[in-house]
């Protein structure tokens, strides 16, 4: 397990594919609404080293009680304007698309956090402040300091694609099937 | 005191069945859920595909011990409801079903996810336009059971409107919908599925599918479970032998010259929960 602590640097360019990472700091959570928002009014946190999650928490009275990861295929065609920015990781579910995975090359990585597994990921956080509040609770900015969130490097700064490659052999796979 | 009328108390009686339900389903998963991923963890030897299933199983013993959703997409609300001959079939039920959704969303606490479809507005509580869905039927016991059911699998859910020589299509068609899902429904899955009905019947009767627990499967059921893990897509999508815990099939009698074939995929977090409505 390699640890990591945000703000991210360098260090991410040497994250492969398949490694598994733990990471702490601070992470931001952005979903559909919030990136639109962003490229509107402006990025309202440092970018620079900074992490975006793919999540929707459920918060109760300043306390994150739930916070897994949501689909981040959504984002695929609203994540660039956050790596120009100076972001060096995203983190979600499902993977995303080849042009996140060239966006990201020479700079940052895509890092997979176990869908559902919000109680897991809540009992490791601590919520910081909020931007964007009138979107609701699942489409706000949430900043959050969070404690070795344990990460799975999907897509590496060199072009490497975990969810691609597993893809493309279940292609092949259904082909000689049917 | 005054006294409740009728309607009060059977309002009453389902607002308190339907919030206990979700506070089960929300924080506990079923035990056939359970014993599937445990043998899905036995049988992976992939140690990324290991990993994802360890922290699925901390996930669970955490929302467990601290009493919080197990996944933060709290889902909409799905009730169906058993209702025996001595029980009146009025609004009371669904106003009452309303009333639980609204306090466990307020206590466990739910999500609030629905929305409307055009404005994206947030109803705040889970309720209006339509939701929660109620489903009513006849029976011999008062029940009620909840099917909370998140987004990320519903979106890959899909209806094929097959003719009726096809029939030898649907495990293609149910391997390839999983084969494009890849890890967004957050896989290992449980896949339910209608066959016959109408194109609306089929999608109803491949949610209804899900509430029968994971167990013995019949060849059809086998055979699709045997081509979608054989994929080798895996836990998130990362890799491994389990991308589905399970397939269960509903069947309905259709027209002669239809053949329709609905999915609806469900992901490992398979919350439901059925408790007695305590009425008279």
């Amino acid at each position: 397990m390699i640890n990591l602590k945000t703000p991210l640097g360098d260090e991410v360019l040497t994250l492969k594919a398949g490694e598994r990472v733990s990471l702490s700091g601070m992470i931001y959570t952005a979903r559909d609404e919030a990136h639109l928002r962003m490229m509107k009014e402006g990025i309202p946190f440092d970018p620079k080293g900074a992490v975006i999650y793919h999540c929707g928490p459920v918060v109760k009275d300043h306390t994150i009680i739930a916070a897994g990861p949501t689909t981040s295929a959504r984002m695929n065609k609203l994540s660039g304007f956050l790596l120009d920015a100076g972001v060096r990781a995203l983190i979600g579910k499902g993977g995303m698309g080849d042009t996140v995975r060239e966006e990201l090359r020479g700079r940052g990585v895509y890092l997979a956090f176990t869908g559902g597994c919000a109680a897991l990921a809540a009992s490791r956080m601590t919520l910081k402040g909020v931007f964007f509040e009138d979107l609701g609770m699942p489409e706000a900015v949430w900043a959050i300091e969070c404690r070795d969130l344990p990460l799975t490097v999907a897509i590496d700064s060199d072009g490497g694609d975990l969810f691609h490659d597993v893809r493309l052999q279940a292609e092949k796979i259904f082909d000689k099937m049917f | 005191m005054p006294k409740l009328t009728d309607h009060e108390k059977l309002r009453t009686a389902v607002h308190e069945a339907t919030t206990a339900a979700l506070k089960e389903a929300e924080t506990h998963l079923p035990g056939d859920v359970k014993a599937a991923l445990r043998a899905a963890y036995a049988a992976e030897d992939n140690p990324v595909a290991k990993s994802e299933l360890e922290a699925i199983f901390e996930n669970i013993e955490t929302a467990e011990r601290r009493n919080v959703p197990i996944c933060q997409d709290t889902g909409v609300p799905i009730v169906y409801i058993t209702i025996p001959p001595n029980v009146p079939f009025t609004d009371a039920i669904t106003e009452g079903v309303q009333d639980g959704v609204r306090q466990a969303t307020a206590e466990i606490p739910l999500r609030p996810n629905v929305v409307s479809p055009f404005t994206r507005e947030n109803t705040g509580d889970n309720c209006g336009m339509g939701m929660p869905a109620v489903h009513i039927t006849p029976g011999e016991t008062f029940t009620l059971t909840v099917l909370p059911k998140g987004a990320g699998s519903e979106n890959v859910s899909a209806l094929k409107m097959f003719l009726p020589s096809e029939k030898g299509e649907i495990t293609r068609f149910i391997t390839e919908t999983m084969l494009h899902a890849g890890g967004k429904p957050c896989p290992p899955v449980i896949l339910g599925i209608g066959i016959g009905s109408t194109a609306d019947g089929a999608t109803a009767l491949a949610k209804e599918a899900l509430l029968r627990p994971l167990g013995e499967m019949s060849r059809l059921e086998q055979e699709i479970y045997d081509a979608v893990n054989a994929l080798g897509i895996g836990p998130m999508g990362l890799g491994g032998k389990t991308t589905c815990l399970g397939v269960r099939i509903r069947e309905g009698g259709c027209h002669t010259a239809c053949l329709p074939v609905a999915l609806n995929v469900q992901c490992w977090a398979a919350r439901r929960a059925t408790v007695e409505v305590n009425y008279p």
